[in-house]
């Protein structure tokens, strides 16, 4: 497997504030890695100092084999970046906003006009950014991302502050962005979200990365017991969720039933001793 | 990855484009960058206009023969002084005068012309006692049948002062071109920063030199817009007429822009949202604006402030504007002013530059 991405021992510190603390991170091409983690773990300044917008204390990061800083005029048209706000032109269409990005790229007004539909904006293509919705939004701030076709994504928080209707949608179109072997970082406070989408996942807390792995390797490896929860209440805890359910299978009281296993929340909780909280 | 027959702009053509649009579609940065400023081109053009003393209303009560047996010559030199209606009411002449609706009441008894007036208008009251004075004195030497010994010829000279829309279509031109650009680039260098949009421009494979020069060409395609709308309204409605080299005022209004554009780069480097960075370009450029004659000459300030003005980077542009677009100079006056104009925006730039900051926290 190549390496899209390769940071080695990524440090940035503000004064006493160690933001992100000797990050080692490799992400293979074509992969979707989700980085995970509570409000100000590091995620963001993590993925600026990849992108090349941040200068490094120490360590470093490379992007497709080229050091991200300092900005790299080769390697700018190979990424996209969706940032944190909505960086868009005032007062401009949504076509017109993605024409302007797809010009800075050199790319023709046709392929733009692609995206406006892939994401499905094309009813909203003659409203001004301002009209647009909050997953509206994102979703252009996506298509503007992509419009240059690159061979690494990053999106950072594309679904925050969204309502869970409009996350939900937008799951939809960030699952296929790395079908034609695209790279994609996407950073997200929510458990679900990198559980849904990403191949791997990176949990950050206060600057360190705690683990990376797949999702399920890295619930499986907290050796957590299933939890199978009962119509009436019952909460039974076991280490073999099979035997446990053909008994019940044997009583019919299977009906109703929910059965859990662990989750990233278990992951994080054992981790770092406490709760997450988003 | 392209499809030949579309169209593509170039990034610098796009970025204008773009600027450009969200500027037009921004009714209130229009407002304030063409009609506010021409509100009072209009304003002050009208109301000033005409400062020379309207004719002077009189009434001529019965028969007053030293009035109406006037030669024609002197006849009509009289009628250009006098507005004169005749009546036969003494009391109810002395009531319009009184209310106002007349300036002068006039009525011959026997030898001697009495014009009853007020002071309500001094200068008018003075041009009616001086007139008829003239009038009196004039008619004894007639009388007398001797030519006069002396005589007055009077001859003007150019004033140095000049015609309200003369001096207030440069002035007025020069605020609003600072205005529109020390707001435009206060408001872009916040708003882009606050949508990190400035970040996202970063990461695209233009160059700084490109956005910069982007943002500046539409900000003088706007000052060259308002200086033609300044131009074309003051010669149509307000007979303003410009003089030889006014073509000057073109290269120095360029300089003069990006010398407001550094001062709204500054504003926006030091404040932290946008209306705090539109605010403090309006702190600095609204007074720099009484300061430097926009609104009225300076020539009746104090000393101090008049030394103090020749800091203050509007008054060079208005300055040189005058000259060259009013006053007759030579091309030549604006070569000075511009480069007044150019070190100024040059040192904001760099302490713009040092100050400003990436993030907003």
């Amino acid at each position: 497997m190549t390496a899209a991405i390769e940071v080695i021992g990524l440090t940035k510190t503000y004064g006493d504030l160690r933001a992100v603390d000797g990050v080692d991170l490799t992400v293979g091409e074509g992969e979707f890695v989700g980085i995970l983690g509570p409000n100000g773990a590091g995620k963001t300044t993590l993925l600026e100092m990849v992108e090349g917008l941040r200068e490094p204390t120490a360590g470093s990061a490379s992007v497709l084999g080229l050091p991200a800083w300092p900005r790299n005029a080769a390697l700018l048209p190979r990424i996209g970046v969706q940032l944190q706000a909505s960086s868009f032109f005032e007062r401009l269409t949504a076509r017109e906003q993605i024409h302007t990005f797809a010009s800075l790229y050199g790319v023709a007004a046709s392929r733009a006009d692609e995206w406006l539909e892939r994401v499905g904006l094309v009813e909203k293509a003659d409203s001004r950014v301002e009209q647009l919705s909050g997953g509206q939004a994102q979703r252009l701030s996506i298509a503007c991302a992509l419009v240059h076709d690159p061979e690494v994504v990053f999106l950072d928080e594309p679904t925050a502050a969204l309502d869970p209707q409009a996350r939900r949608n937008l799951w939809d179109l960030l699952s296929g962005i790395n079908d034609s072997g695209r790279t994609v970082v996407l950073t997200t406070h929510y458990m679900d979200e990198a559980e849904a989408l990403a191949d791997r996942v990176a949990i950050m807390d206060h600057g360190k990365l705690l683990v990376f792995d797949t999702p399920a390797a890295l619930i499986h490896g907290l050796d957590a017991p299933t939890r199978i929860t009962l119509t009436d209440g019952e909460v039974l805890t076991t280490r073999e969720p099979a035997v446990e359910i053909a008994r019940l299978a044997e009583q019919s009281r299977l009906d109703g039933v929910r059965v859990q296993t662990g989750t990233l929340e278990d992951v994080f909780l054992d981790l770092t001793g406490r709760e997450y909280r988003a | 990855m392209s499809t030949p027959r579309t169209s593509r702009a170039t990034p610098f053509w796009a970025l204008s484009r773009a600027i450009l649009r969200g500027f037009v579609r921004d009714r209130t940065a229009v407002f304030f960058a063409v009609v506010f400023p021409l509100m009072f081109l209009v304003l002050f053009g009208g109301l000033f206009s005409d400062q020379s003393v309207g004719k002077v209303d009189m009434i001529v009560v019965g028969d007053v023969s030293l009035i109406d047996d006037l030669p024609a010559d002197a006849d009509a030199s009289f009628g250009a002084t006098f507005d004169v209606t005749h009546s036969d009411d003494l009391d109810d002449a002395i009531a319009q005068v009184r209310k106002g609706d007349a300036d002068v009441a006039v009525e011959q008894q026997g030898q001697t012309l009495v014009a009853h007036y007020t002071q309500t208008d001094p200068a008018k009251a003075g041009i009616t006692a001086g007139a008829l004075q003239a009038l009196v004195d004039g008619t004894n030497l007639a009388v007398t049948g001797q030519p006069p010994t002396y005589s007055l010829d009077v001859e003007s000279v150019e004033d140095e002062s000049l015609d309200t829309i003369q001096y207030y279509t440069p002035g007025l031109l020069g605020w609003a071109v600072a205005m529109s650009a020390a707001f435009g680039a206060a408001a872009t260098i916040q708003g882009w920063r606050q949508t990190k949009l400035l970040r996202r421009l970063q990461l695209a494979p233009v160059s700084t030199r490109t956005v910069v020069g982007a943002r500046v060409s539409v900000t003088v395609s706007v000052a060259l817009v308002q200086m033609a709308i300044f131009i074309g309204v003051g010669a149509l409605f307000f007979g303003l007429t410009l003089t030889g080299a006014w073509w000057m005022a073109i290269p120095l209004l360029v300089v003069g822009t990006l010398c407001f554009m550094s001062i709204g780069l500054l504003a926006g480097a030091i404040t932290k949202t946008q209306e705090g960075a539109v605010n403090a370009a309006n702190f600095m450029v609204l007074p720099m604006a009484f300061l430097s004659g926009s609104f009225f000459p300076l020539e009746g300030a104090p000393q101090w402030l008049q030394t103090f003005s020749q800091v203050l980077p509007l008054k060079h542009l208005n300055d040189g504007m005058l000259d060259v677009m009013v006053r007759g100079e030579p091309w030549t006056a604006a070569l000075l002013p511009m480069l007044f104009l150019a070190v100024f925006a040059t040192v904001v730039t760099l302490i713009a530059a040092r100050l400003f900051r990436w993030e907003t926290t």
